[in-house]
C-alpha cells in the first residue's frame, strides 16, 4: 500500500552470471552420474573428511556428511555468499527394511540465488543413539520438521529448544510410528487404543517437562509391558 | 438380518393398549414435523467430506431447502451432528466431548467411508468407525459422498425423526459409557468390528 | 505488553472549551458526601490495571480454524502475547501406509492429503514416481497435466477465498465462488469421473484421455470465469471493511519469510519471487507465458492480492495449454510400467502377462531416491520417495507447504488482536489433511 520506490523483490537466480539461460525442465535424467552440484567441490575443500560420500541419483546431488558436523556445514552453506542456501525445503528421516542398514536423516536445501538443490544426509547406524545436531538456530522452518521427525522416528535433534511430540499426542505409548518395527495397525488392540485415546484430556496443554515417552511406558497394561520387555516385536 | 420394509414416514402408529389418545399422536405428528424440518446441524468437519459438505451448503445444492441452513457451530444449540471426515484417535475425545455437550434430542450422521468404518485408513492412527465413540443414526457411504448422497442421508434422518413418539422414553435415553474404560460397547466387539477385511488383509503385507 | 487502551471514566462533564473549540472533558471524582467535584487530570489517565493474562483455546473444532487446528492463545486484554498451536488432530498415517502400497496404489492417498488440490497432488506424485522409474511422459500427457494442475489451483484458491470471506464477514463471495467451483467439478467429473477425489494420474500417464467436447467446455469456463473474478474483485479489493481487516496484519519481511520456510503465495507476498514453476520447472512450465505476482508488505492483504492475481494467471496458462494441446497417445508405450489396454490384455498373451505382473506385483523402480517439488496452491509441495528396488517405496515423504507455513503462525499473530488471529490464520490457506497427514 505504501509507495514502494525502494522496494526490491528477492529474485531467484540473481546470483547467476548475467545472460544465463532460464531454468528448464530436466529431461532424460540418468539414473546415476550426471552433472554434480558445484557446491560439492567447495564443501570438500572447506570440510575435507567430514564429506563422506557424494552420489548423484536421478540428477540430484546427495552428500553424506559426518553426523556431528551437520549444523556447522548447514550454517556455512547458509551464510557463505557463494552458496547462499537460504531455503530449507525439508528435514526428514529414512529407515530401510534391511535392519542392518543405518537410519538416514535427510536435509533438502535450496539456493535460490544460484538455483541449486542439494541433499545432505547423516547416517545413524543401528545401535548408536539416534542423535543429530539441530539446524533450528539457522532455519526457523526446522522447528516443526524436526519435531515431526522426532515424533515419527525418535531421532533426537540436539539443540532444538522444544523437542516434543507434534502429531501424536503427548504420552502416546506405542512408540514411533514410522519405524519399521512398528506394525501398521499399531501395537495395541483397537479397543485398547480407543480406551487410551478417550482417556486423554482434550483440554490438556502439554509442556515438555510434564511427560515423556519413558514415563508413558510405566502406564502400559501389565501384559504389554512384560511382552515388550522380553524384546518382542509386534510386527505383522 | 434381511431387509424389512420401512413404514410410511408420516404415519404415527396408534397403539390402543398403550393408553395414547388421538391428541397425543397428532401432537407427536406436529412436533416431529416441526423438528424434522428445522434440524440445526453441527458440522464436525475434519477432512475431504467437509469440502463436500460445504458444497452441499452452497448455492448449487442449497441445504436451506431442508431447514438446515443455520449451521450451529456451538454444540449446545445443535440437533444433529454431521461428522464429515476421518476421525483419528487424537480427535476421539474431542468428538465424544462435543456429542456429550449436545442437548437431547440429538442425532448423528456419519458422512463418508472414513467416519463410518475407517475407510482406507486401516492403520495405527484412525478410529475404525465413529460408532465406537458415539451412537450414529445414519451412515452416508462414499469417499466423499456426493452432495446428493448427503441430502439423501439427511432425508432418511428426517424420516426417522418423523417416526418418533414422545411417549417412548427410550428415544431420549442418554447412553452412559462404561465408567472405567469410557467405552460404549465392549472391547471385544470393538476389536471384532475393526478387523481388517477383504482386500486390505493382503494389501498391507510388507516386503515384496 | 502493559499498554491498556481503555480508561475507566467515572463521569464526564463539560467545563469549558479547549484551544480547538471542542468541549473540554474532565473526569470527575465522587466526594465523600456524594457530590461530584472536578479534579485536575491525573498525570496518567490510564490506570495500570494489573490483570492476569488470559488463556483462550480456539479449536480443534472451530469453524474459523479451517479444520481441526487448535490454537492456545495467551491474551493480555485483547492482544495476543503468545500463541501455541497444537496440530495432529488429523494425523492419519499417510506416510506409513505408503510403505505398504505399490506406487500406483498410493495415488488415491494423494487425493485425500491436500483435498483441495487433489488432482494437483496426483500429478505431483506421478512426476515423482516417474523420476524414480526414469520415465519420460508423452507430449499430450504433459499438457493434460498442466491443465489439471491449473484447474486444481483455481478450485483450491476459490475455497480459500470463499472461506476467508466468511471468516472476515462477507458471505456473498462464498456463494459466487462455490458456483464457479461447481463448474470446475463438472469438468473434472466428465474427464475423470469424480468430483473431489480424482485419482487422475498413473505412473507413466493419465487414468483417462479427455472425452469429446471437453475442450470446448473448458473454453467456455475460461471465458466466463474472469467475469466472476471481476465481480469478486469489485466487491472485495477496495471494500473498506475488507481492506481495514486485512492491511498490516501478520506482516513478514522477505528474510523472515525465507527463514521460516514459507512458500507459495505467503512467500511471494513478502517480496520473494520464488515460484517452483519458474525456478525449478517441471512439465515444461518454462515454455508458458505467465507472470509471478509479488507483494511488497507481506501482510494478509498482499497475500489476498497475490492469490487473486494467480487465479488470473492460471486462466492465462489454461488458454495457452488449450491452444497447444497436441494429439497423440497419453500413456507411454512401456507396458512393464503402465497397464496395457483392457482389450489387449484379454486377447494377447504378452499384454496379459504384463497385466498380471503389474496387478499382482507392481512395477519395480531401480534403487534410488527422488525429491520432486511442484508449485501447489499452498506453496512448494515435495514428494520424496526412496526405493530399495521393490515394488513398494521404503519411504514416501510428503513435504507439506501449509505445514511449514503454519509453523510461522506464532510469529505472525503475536501483538495482534484476537479478532485478527482469524484473518491471519485464514491467510495461510491451511489444509489440515496436508498438515497432519
Amino acid at each position: 500500500m505504501s509507495p514502494s520506490s525502494s522496494f526490491a523483490p528477492v529474485i531467484p537466480g540473481s546470483g547467476l552470471p548475467a545472460g544465463s539461460p532460464a531454468a528448464t525442465t530436466p529431461k532424460q535424467i540418468p539414473h546415476r552420474g550426471g552433472p554434480v552440484n558445484p557446491t560439492v567441490d567447495a564443501l570438500r575443500e572447506k570440510f575435507g573428511a567430514a564429506i563422506q560420500r557424494v552420489d548423484v541419483v536421478w540428477g540430484e546431488t546427495s552428500v553424506v556428511v559426518e553426523r556431528s558436523r551437520v549444523a556447522e556445514i548447514v550454517r556455512w552453506l547458509h551464510d557463505d555468499p557463494g552458496q547462499s542456501y537460504v531455503y530449507l525445503s525439508d528435514v526428514t528421516a529414512v529407515e530401510f527394511r534391511d535392519v542392518e542398514q543405518p537410519l538416514e536423516v535427510v536435509w533438502h536445501l535450496r539456493s535460490l540465488a544460484f538455483r541449486r538443490f542439494i541433499r545432505l544426509k547423516a547416517l545413524l547406524p543401528k545401535g548408536t543413539p539416534l542423535e543429530v545436531p539441530s539446524v533450528y538456530p539457522i532455519f526457523k522452518s526446522a522447528d516443526w520438521m524436526e519435531r515431526e521427525c522426532y515424533d515419527m522416528f525418535g531421532v533426537k535433534f540436539v539443540g532444538h529448544p522444544d523437542l516434543r511430540r507434534l502429531l501424536m499426542w503427548e504420552g502416546y505409548k506405542e512408540g514411533f510410528p514410522l519405524r519399521k518395527d512398528f506394525p501398521l495397525r499399531g501395537r495395541f488392540s483397537r479397543a485398547e487404543q480407543l480406551r487410551q485415546a478417550l482417556a486423554a484430556n482434550p483440554e490438556a496443554r502439554y509442556s515438555k517437562e510434564e511427560l515423556s515417552i519413558a514415563d508413558a511406558f510405566e502406564d502400559l497394561p501389565q501384559d504389554m509391558r512384560a511382552r515388550l520387555r522380553s524384546g518382542e516385536k509386534t510386527g505383522e | 438380518m434381511g431387509l424389512t420394509p420401512r413404514p410410511e414416514p408420516n404415519v404415527v402408529s396408534y397403539d390402543p393398549k398403550g393408553g395414547e389418545g388421538w391428541v397425543t399422536t397428532r401432537l407427536d405428528f406436529l412436533v416431529n414435523w416441526g423438528r424434522a424440518n428445522s434440524l440445526w446441524p453441527m458440522p464436525f468437519g475434519t477432512a475431504c467430506c467437509a469440502i463436500e459438505f460445504m458444497a452441499t451448503a452452497a448455492a448449487q445444492f442449497d441445504l436451506a431447502r431442508f431447514g438446515m441452513e443455520r449451521m450451529s457451530f456451538s454444540p449446545r444449540q445443535a440437533d444433529v451432528l454431521i461428522c464429515a471426515g476421518r476421525v483419528p484417535f487424537k480427535l476421539a475425545p474431542v468428538l465424544r466431548r462435543i456429542w456429550q455437550q449436545m442437548p437431547q434430542p440429538k442425532w448423528a450422521i456419519s458422512m463418508g467411508a472414513c467416519a463410518s468404518t475407517g475407510g482406507m485408513f486401516d492403520n495405527y492412527a484412525v478410529v475404525q468407525g465413529i460408532d465406537t465413540i458415539i451412537p450414529v443414526d445414519v451412515y452416508v457411504p462414499g469417499c466423499p459422498p456426493r452432495p446428493e448422497g448427503l441430502i439423501y442421508g439427511i432425508m432418511m434422518l428426517q424420516e426417522k425423526v418423523k417416526r418418533e413418539r414422545a411417549a417412548d422414553p427410550s428415544i431420549r435415553h442418554e447412553m452412559e459409557p462404561d465408567p472405567t474404560s469410557q467405552l460404549y460397547i465392549p472391547p471385544s466387539a470393538i476389536n471384532e468390528l475393526s478387523e481388517p477385511f477383504g482386500n486390505a488383509v493382503h494389501q498391507t503385507r510388507s516386503g515384496l | 505488553m502493559a499498554t491498556i487502551k481503555r480508561t475507566v471514566e467515572v463521569e464526564l462533564s463539560t467545563t469549558g472549551l479547549d484551544a480547538q473549540g471542542r468541549p473540554q472533558r474532565v473526569p470527575l471524582a465522587v466526594a465523600e458526601d456524594g457530590s461530584t467535584v472536578a479534579v485536575a487530570a491525573p498525570p496518567s489517565l490510564e490506570p495500570e490495571l494489573e490483570g492476569e493474562h488470559m488463556l483462550i483455546n480456539i479449536g480443534p473444532q472451530h469453524p474459523a480454524t479451517h479444520g481441526v487446528l487448535r490454537l492456545v492463545l495467551e491474551l493480555d486484554g485483547e492482544t495476543v502475547v503468545r500463541c501455541i498451536p497444537h496440530i495432529g488432530y488429523l494425523h492419519c498415517g499417510f506416510e506409513k501406509i505408503g510403505e505398504y502400497r505399490q506406487y500406483n496404489q498410493i495415488i488415491p492417498w494423494t487425493d485425500r492429503e491436500d483435498y483441495l488440490n487433489s488432482i494437483g497432488n496426483n500429478v505431483a506424485f506421478a512426476l515423482g514416481a516417474e523420476r524414480l522409474f526414469g520415465i519420460e511422459i508423452t507430449e499430450r500427457c504433459t499438457v493434460l497435466r498442466v491443465i489439471a494442475m491449473e484447474l486444481s489451483r483455481i478450485i483450491s484458491h476459490l475455497v480459500w477465498l470463499g472461506t476467508t470471506c466468511i471468516d472476515i464477514g462477507a458471505f456473498t463471495p462464498f456463494l459466487w465462488l462455490f458456483q464457479e467451483r461447481e463448474n470446475v467439478y463438472a469438468l473434472l467429473e466428465r474427464w475423470i469421473g469424480a468430483r473431489l477425489t480424482t485419482t487422475a494420474t498413473r505412473v507413466g500417464g493419465m487414468a483417462a484421455d479427455l472425452p469429446n467436447g471437453w475442450t470446448e467446455q473448458l473454453q467456455t469456463f475460461i471465458t466466463l470465469f474472469p467475469k466472476t473474478l471481476d465481480e469478486v474483485d469489485r466487491v472485495l479489493t477496495r471494500n473498506g471493511i475488507w481492506v481495514g481487516r486485512t492491511v498490516g496484519l501478520g506482516a513478514m519481511t522477505a528474510e523472515e519469510a525465507l527463514n521460516y520456510g514459507l512458500s507459495g503465495a505467503m512467500l511471494r507476498a513478502s517480496g520473494v519471487a520464488y515460484d517452483v514453476r519458474k525456478d525449478f520447472p517441471y512439465l515444461d512450465y518454462e515454455t508458458y507465458d505467465f507472470d509471478v505476482p509479488v507483494g511488497t508488505n507481506g501482510d494478509v492483504y498482499d497475500r489476498f492480492l497475490v492469490r487473486f492475481e494467480e487465479l488470473r494467471q492460471s486462466v492465462r496458462i489454461l488458454e495457452q495449454a488449450l491452444r497447444r494441446l497436441p494429439d497423440g497417445p497419453v500413456n507411454i508405450d512401456d507396458h512393464r510400467v503402465i497397464l496395457p489396454p483392457k482389450s489387449k490384455a484379454t486377447s494377447e498373451m504378452e499384454s496379459m502377462i504384463h497385466h498380471f505382473k503389474q496387478v499382482m506385483e507392481g512395477p519395480r523402480p531401480p534403487i534410488g531416491e527422488a525429491y520432486v517439488a511442484v508449485e501447489s496452491p499452498k506453496g512448494e509441495k515435495g514428494y520424496y520417495m526412496v526405493s530399495d528396488g521393490t515394488s513398494k517405496p521404503v519411504r514416501w515423504r510428503i513435504r507439506p507447504p501449509s505445514f511449514v507455513n503454519l509453523s510461522a503462525i506464532p510469529r505472525m499473530v503475536e501483538g495482534h488482536l484476537l479478532s485478527d488471529v482469524i484473518a491471519i490464520n485464514a491467510s495461510i490457506d491451511i489444509v489440515m489433511g496436508e498438515i497432519d497427514r
